[in-house]
């Protein structure tokens, strides 16, 4: 079971960040070549990136690169580095329509032949800023075979939208129209990031909201809400004791050859069989709450 | 590839090194000094001796301050510097690997 709750941004231009981030564990790894970095560093950066991609202390933790857009002079100077440099994810910044994926596809495509990489194993993932792009997410979560989640961005989806980050009512929406635009494509979805790194009560109450709205896990920005992130996400002791019985229960039924599956008197589904192996493989890779 | 002008890449930062660059008198003077010099500094030698090699860097003053960077973080700051040093905007994948 591939786990992805977290994904830690990184400033790619930050040596002491990509050199030590490993070591917080999280599922994924973000270089970002674009916000993070100024102008002025943006070669150097792609540099960075580039050679930190090829070092081993990444093992066990996906690798993204958030690269500028392909509009700009860096975008594909940062693709090439990311591609070549054995990246897992590339991830499109302000996708607004498929057209943007099917883009970015070809390029990599190119990338991959002229390196000798393998067609087809730099997976994609795209990033939705705007209303063009919460409107769109149909069509670019299903765009591309590559791709394996689509994202959310707050700050720039709520300046596109005329408001501003607040409880999250503002981004109702836009999370359940990308949420049901990843299901729909059979991908993964990742919500917003939470900046305020002091409010640790409001971190819990926005990772308990997504975290029941379905979402696979969540941006962020800085290695303390990790283990926050992940206990929250780890099934309770009663959850996995509950899902015991519901599997231990189907499989009693199959040996006896009923159709229909009973735990204490109340009539037990497919869904619920297959929603408990889920919570049994959860906790199987991420350990129970604490 | 030859160094055209001063440049500068990197920072002061612990894991990160400074790297200067210089136009050379038709020779190549490599300077390096690192906090982890005694433990790491014939490694340090390796990777920018490498580096600058597979760059065809044959004149000029390189300075390298490293601060105990990642050999990741050496290639890519040597390089950039490098690479700013000579004016080069386009980048040639198969001596930056």
């Amino acid at each position: 079971m591939t786990l992805r709750r977290s994904m830690l941004f990184l400033p790619g231009s930050n040596a002491a960040m990509l050199s030590t981030a490993f070591v917080y564990k999280p599922d994924s790894i973000m270089f970002d070549l674009e916000d993070a970095v100024s102008l002025r560093e943006k070669d150097s950066a792609r540099l960075l990136v580039f050679h930190a991609l090829q070092m081993p202390i990444y093992e066990g933790i996906e690798r993204v690169v958030r690269i500028n857009p392909l509009n700009t002079p860096f975008g594909p100077k940062d693709l090439e580095a990311a591609v070549r440099g054995g990246v897992d994810v590339v991830r499109l910044p302000k996708t607004d329509c498929a057209e943007d994926v099917y883009q970015l596809e070809a390029e990599v495509e190119k990338i991959e032949k002229a390196c000798g990489r393998t067609v087809g194993s730099t997976k994609l993932m795209a990033a939705i800023e705007s209303a063009s792009g919460v409107v769109n997410a149909v069509s670019i979560a299903k765009s591309s075979s590559r791709m394996m989640g689509i994202a959310l961005a707050g700050f720039d989806y709520v300046i596109d939208m005329q408001t501003q980050r607040g409880d999250g009512t503002e981004l109702y929406y836009a999370r359940c129209a990308v949420l049901h635009a990843a299901r729909a494509a059979g991908i993964d979805a990742f919500d917003v990031v939470f900046s305020d790194l002091n409010d640790e009560e409001g971190f819990l109450k926005e990772v308990d909201l997504i975290k029941r709205l379905g979402f696979n896990g969540k941006s962020l920005i800085n290695p303390r809400q990790i283990e926050l992130l992940h206990n929250a996400y780890a099934p309770t002791q009663e959850d996995v004791d509950y899902a015991k019985r519901v599997v231990a229960a189907a499989e009693q039924a199959e040996r006896d050859g009923l159709g229909v599956i009973s735990l204490n008197g109340k009539m037990i589904d497919a869904p619920i069989v297959a929603h408990a192996n889920r919570v049994l493989q959860r906790a199987a890779a991420s350990g129970v709450r604490k | 590839m030859k160094i055209v002008k001063e440049a500068l890449a990197g920072t002061l930062e612990s894991s990160d090194l400074l790297v200067k660059v210089a136009p050379g008198g038709g020779s190549l003077e490599v300077v390096i000094n690192s906090e982890v010099m005694r433990q790491f500094g014939v490694q340090i030698r390796k990777v920018v001796d490498e580096t600058l090699n597979k760059l065809g860097i044959t004149d000029g003053v390189i300075v390298v301050e490293d601060k105990g960077a990642l050999d990741c973080a050496i290639r890519a700051r040597l390089q950039t510097a490098v690479l700013r040093g000579a004016e080069c905007q386009d980048l040639n994948w198969s001596v930056l690997s």
